[in-house]
C-alpha cells in the first residue's frame, strides 16, 4: 500500500455517504463511479493506489474491485496531472471543423506534445473521443466546462483566462 | 416549419425552472396518467404512437415496454439512457441541458407506467455540469410533490437519482450500462436474459434512451393516435437531428420524418447548406456507427426516389446502397475531406472503446486502425484494402454487443463506396503520407 496521503474534506465525505444512500440495501457498490470523481476532484486531480484504497474502504468494497474500475474508465487519471487538463475532442466531427489544427496550436502554444504536462504543472493536454459538441467544433473540455466553437484568438483568451485563475479545473465544479 | 413536440418551448425564457416549465403546460402528462390512466393504458399508448427507441436500434419502445417481466414483490426499474457517445449525436445534451424537466416529466409518466418506484438516469461522465442541471430539476420536482412518497396523493411513490458515468463509449449498450450503474466495468452482458427480465440488480427493467422517455410526454399528453399521424409509414413522430460536419448552421433539429435529405442539409430552415459553396461529397446520417453515403445515394436511392429522413428511407437498398437513421447524428463532408482519414478516424475511436471482452473486436479493431493508419501515412499496399475488408467481415456478427457491427460497418461503407480512394492511398503514398484535411483532387467516384 501507498503510504501517500489520502484528502477527503467533511464536505466530501458526506458527499460520499449521501451518494451512497442512492441505492438499495446491499448494493453500494453502485456508488464506486460518482464517488471516484470526487476523490479525483479532492486530490489533485488524479487517483493514486492510496486514494482508490481509501474508496474501497468508504464503500466498503475490496480495492481490486476499484482498481479494475478506474483503470476501465478514461476519465479517471492514474497518474498526476496538471492543473487544467485541456482535453481535445478529436473525433469525426470535430475534425471536419480543425480538431487535428486545434492539437498542434495548443502544442506549439503550450510547448508540450498531446498527453504531456508542462513544467509549471498547470497544464496537461489530452486527446480525447467523442464529447457530444460535434455542432459546436472545434472544442475542449477543462473540467466541467465545455469550451467550444474554439478559434486562435479563443483558445489564447483561455488559456490566459485559466492562467489567471490559476486553480485546478474538477469534473465536480459546479458551473 | 415542422411540428414540434419536444423543442416547441425550448427558447422560452426560464424553461430550465419548474415554474416556467409548468406555465407552458409541463408536468400535464403526469397529471393526465396518474389520475386518469391505468399502467396498462398507458402502454398501450405508447404502441398506438409507434414510437421507436431513439437512441439508435430504433426498436418499437410500445414492444419493449410489454416484455417487462412483473413478477410479485420484486422492484422494477426504469433507466434512462443517457450516455450519449455516439460521435455526431449531441441532441440528449441539448434536450437536457435547455429544458430538463422534459426528461424528468417523462421519466415519471414512464416509470408510472412501468410500476418503478426507482428511477435513475444515466448519464455520460463528461456531461457532469448537466448532472447538475437535472439534479437542480429533480430536487424541484420533489418540493413540488412531482416525486417523492404519494405522487397526487395516489399512492404511487417514486424516487429518481442522476448517475454520471466515468467516460466509455460502450456504456451506452444497454447492459453494459447496467454494469456500470452497478459500479462495475462496462462490459455488455450475454443475452438473454434480456434486461426486461434481469437488468438492474438482476430486477426486470427498461433502458430507454432521453429522446425516447421525452416522447411519452406528448404521446400521453394528445394519445399515441394523434402521434402516429406525424411521420411517414413506420416512421411515426417527430426526431431530434444532430447535425454537425461541414454544414452553414450546425446544432439540434426538430424534424418531422419524412422531411427530405436535400431539404435538410440545403434548406435555411435547418442545415443551410455547405459553408463557401463547396460541394457536398458524403454523409454519415446517423451517427458514426451507420455506414456512409456518397452524395448521390445520400440524396436519391438506387431506384431514383428522393431519399427521406425516416427510418425506412435511409435503409432504402440495404448497406449496398442506403445506411441507417441510428441515433440522427447526421455528418455531413465536403468535398475536401479524405474518406481514408474518416475511415482510420473512426477506426481509432472504435479500438479505443472497445471493451476488449470478445476477440474479433477487441483484436480486429486495434488491426483496422493499424492498416489504416499506415493507408494514410503513406506506408500503405494495395492489399491492405482486401485485408480491411476481410477483417470487418470476420468482426460483424461475432461478438457479444453491436459495438463489433459498429466498427465493421463504417469501414466496410467507405471501401464499398470510395475504394478509389484506398487505392490512390496505397498507389501514392509520397502524395499522401504528409497530407492531412484537404487532399488532392481524388478521381471522382466509381461505382463498384
Amino acid at each position: 500500500m501507498s503510504n501517500q496521503t489520502v484528502k477527503f474534506s467533511e464536505e466530501a465525505l458526506a458527499e460520499c455517504h449521501k451518494i451512497i444512500k442512492r441505492y438499495p440495501s446491499g448494493k453500494q457498490k453502485s456508488a464506486l463511479l460518482p464517488i471516484l470523481h470526487i476523490a479525483q476532484a479532492e486530490n489533485d486531480g488524479w487517483l493514486s493506489p492510496a486514494t482508490m484504497d481509501k474508496v474501497a474502504e468508504i464503500i466498503g468494497i475490496k480495492s481490486v474491485e476499484v482498481y479494475e474500475v478506474a483503470s476501465f474508465y478514461s476519465m479517471y487519471n492514474l497518474k498526476p496531472v496538471g492543473k487544467c487538463v485541456l482535453e481535445v475532442c478529436r473525433t469525426v466531427p470535430c475534425w471536419l471543423n480543425g480538431a487535428e489544427e486545434l492539437v498542434a496550436y495548443l502544442e506549439k502554444k503550450l510547448n508540450i506534445k498531446a498527453g504531456e504536462t508542462t513544467k509549471d504543472g498547470m497544464f496537461t493536454i489530452k486527446t480525447v473521443e467523442c464529447l457530444g459538441s460535434c455542432g459546436t467544433a472545434p472544442m475542449l473540455q477543462c473540467g466541467a466546462n465545455y469550451h467550444e466553437n474554439l478559434t486562435n484568438e479563443k483558445t489564447d483568451a483561455l488559456i490566459e483566462k485559466l492562467k489567471a485563475e490559476n486553480t485546478r479545473k474538477s469534473y465536480t465544479d459546479i458551473i | 416549419m415542422g411540428k414540434k413536440l419536444l423543442l416547441e418551448h425550448i427558447n422560452v425564457p426560464g424553461i430550465q425552472s419548474l415554474e416556467v416549465y409548468r406555465k407552458m403546460g409541463g408536468y400535464a402528462s403526469v397529471e393526465k396518467a396518474i389520475k386518469t390512466m391505468s399502467p396498462d393504458e398507458i402502454v398501450e399508448e405508447v404502441k398506438k404512437s409507434g414510437l421507436r427507441g431513439r437512441g439508435g436500434a430504433g426498436f418499437p419502445t410500445g414492444m419493449k415496454w410489454s416484455f417487462l417481466a412483473k413478477p410479485a414483490g420484486i422492484p422494477r426499474y426504469l433507466v434512462c439512457n443517457a450516455d450519449e457517445s455516439e460521435p455526431g449525436t449531441f441532441k440528449d445534451r441539448y434536450l437536457m441541458e435547455k429544458i430538463p424537466h422534459a426528461l424528468i416529466e417523462g421519466m415519471i409518466t414512464s416509470s408510472f407506467a412501468l410500476g418503478a418506484n426507482t428511477s435513475y438516469i444515466y448519464i455520460r461522465g463528461e456531461y457532469f455540469y448537466v448532472s447538475r442541471i437535472l439534479e437542480r430539476a429533480i430536487e424541484e420536482a420533489y418540493a413540488a410533490g412531482w416525486l417523492g412518497k404519494n405522487i397526487l396523493g395516489s399512492g404511487y411513490d417514486l424516487d429518481l437519482y442522476v448517475q454520471v458515468g466515468g467516460g466509455a463509449y460502450i456504456c451506452g449498450e444497454e447492459t453494459a450500462l447496467l454494469e456500470s450503474l452497478e459500479g462495475k466495468r462496462g462490459n455488455p452482458r450475454i443475452k438473454p436474459p434480456f434486461p426486461a427480465v434481469k437488468g438492474l440488480y438482476d430486477s426486470p427493467t427498461v433502458v430507454n434512451n432521453v429522446e425516447t422517455i421525452a416522447a411519452v410526454v406528448p404521446i400521453v399528453n394528445h394519445g399515441g393516435d394523434e402521434y402516429a399521424k406525424i411521420g411517414i409509414g413506420k416512421s411515426t413522430g417527430t426526431k431530434l437531428i444532430s447535425a454537425g460536419g461541414n454544414i452553414n448552421k450546425p446544432g439540434v433539429y426538430e424534424i418531422e420524418l419524412g422531411v427530405s435529405v436535400e431539404e435538410f442539409i440545403f434548406s435555411d430552415e435547418y442545415c443551410g447548406g455547405i459553408p463557401d459553396g463547396r460541394k457536398l461529397k458524403a454523409c454519415v446520417p446517423g451517427g458514426s456507427s451507420v455506414p456512409i453515403l456518397p452524395a448521390d445515394l445520400l440524396l436519391k436511392t438506387s431506384t431514383g426516389e428522393n431519399r427521406l429522413m425516416s427510418y425506412e428511407s435511409l435503409s432504402e437498398g440495404g448497406f449496398a446502397t442506403g445506411s441507417m437513421l441510428g441515433s440522427g447524428g447526421f455528418i455531413v463532408y465536403d468535398e475536401r475531406a479524405c474518406i481514408v482519414r474518416s475511415t482510420w478516424n473512426y477506426s481509432r475511436f472504435y479500438h479505443h472503446e472497445s471493451c476488449g471482452q470478445c476477440s474479433p473486436c477487441r483484436e480486429g479493431t486495434s488491426w483496422m486502425e493499424k492498416i489504416l493508419h499506415r493507408l494514410e501515412y503513406g506506408h500503405g499496399r494495395s492489399e491492405d484494402i482486401d485485408l480491411l475488408w476481410d477483417i470487418q467481415r470476420k468482426i460483424e456478427g461475432n461478438t457479444i454487443c453491436p459495438l463489433g457491427d459498429a466498427a465493421a460497418w463504417p469501414v466496410a461503407a467507405a471501401i464499398r463506396h470510395f475504394r478509389h480512394e484506398f487505392e490512390y492511398h496505397a498507389k501514392y503514398p509520397d502524395k499522401v503520407k504528409d497530407i492531412k484535411h484537404t487532399p488532392p483532387p481524388m478521381p471522382s467516384r466509381v461505382t463498384v
